[in-house]
């Protein structure tokens, strides 16, 4: 049943065409890929001739809630975890999305926009695990 | 002007989530929750990026410097093995059990909440760890 009621298109949308954007920037000026846990996982390592503009793009992402609260606050963020359940969750995106080379950012929205058949393959792979563990939480265990 | 671009790129990523919902676990986990209260947004999402992403990427693969002269690196490993899989697999899980993928969460320290420094301290963990055993 789709909740009509939290649909929220233009703002999905329109913030999808920033992320593209910013796909769109690194790629075609830095000639680089924005996948975020590629760029985090780099950072971890020793510091290289990557490092540098790896870390300049973690920055702008982690400022960018100080530059959105200059135009209007900041929208609520429901949180329901706790923190046993945030580690956990945590630890599990850590180590699988280092092992599967992408996460929603480096597969979902870079590779699919290269048609890239491997990532494709990884956005279905994560979506379904996605929907079947918020359906075991939620229905199943609830 | 390369840490530049890089920085802007990383800023203007961050807004998306933030104006899209992404930032807001509760929107993720309605997106993931087919047999629920379903919320299709998060499709958008996507689907807004990949418009510009495959405009972008068809531009970026005629070419094999960027426009600041990088080298074009584009990824090459076509393999879908257990390591896609399984890493796909556990990621989504984590995903869902708390709503945050590691974008999101980033765009998300410098809120008021401390729930994203717990998930971050905890994902960054998994990834050193990732690191150790490859």
């Amino acid at each position: 049943m789709i909740a009509w009621a939290n649909f929220t298109p233009v703002t999905a949308f329109t913030g999808g065409l920033l992320i593209g954007l910013a796909a769109a920037i690194l790629i075609l000026f830095n000639g680089r890929i924005a996948g975020v846990s590629g760029i985090l996982g780099r950072l971890l390592q020793s510091w290289g001739k990557e490092s540098p503009w790896s870390l300049m793009f973690v920055l702008g992402l982690f400022l960018a809630p100080w530059f959105y609260i200059l135009a209007a606050p900041l929208p609520e963020a429901q949180i329901e975890a706790g923190h046993a359940r945030l580690i956990i969750a945590g630890l599990l995106v850590g180590i699988g999305t280092r092992l599967a080379s992408g996460c929603t950012s480096g597969h979902g929205v870079c590779g699919l926009s290269r048609l890239s058949v491997r990532s494709l393959t990884a956005t279905i792979t994560f979506m379904l695990a996605g929907m079947a563990t918020v359906s075991i939480v939620h229905h199943l265990l609830a | 002007m390369r840490l530049l671009t890089a920085f802007v790129a990383g800023l203007i990523f961050g807004l998306g989530l933030i104006i899209s919902g992404m930032t807001n676990p509760a929107k993720v986990i309605g997106f993931l929750d087919i047999f629920g209260q379903w919320d299709p947004s998060l499709g958008l999402v996507m689907g807004g990026a990949i418009l510009i992403g495959v405009f972008a990427f068809g531009v970026a693969k005629t070419r094999k410097t960027s426009l600041l002269g990088n080298t074009m690196q584009l990824p090459t490993s076509k393999d879908i093995d257990k390591k896609l899989l399984g890493g796909s697999l556990l990621f989504g899980i984590g995903w869902g059990l708390a709503g945050y993928c590691p974008g999101p969460a980033i765009a998300s320290l410098l809120s008021d909440a401390t729930q994203p420094l717990i998930f971050t301290a905890a994902m960054l963990g998994g990834m050193w760890i990732s690191s150790k055993f490859s």
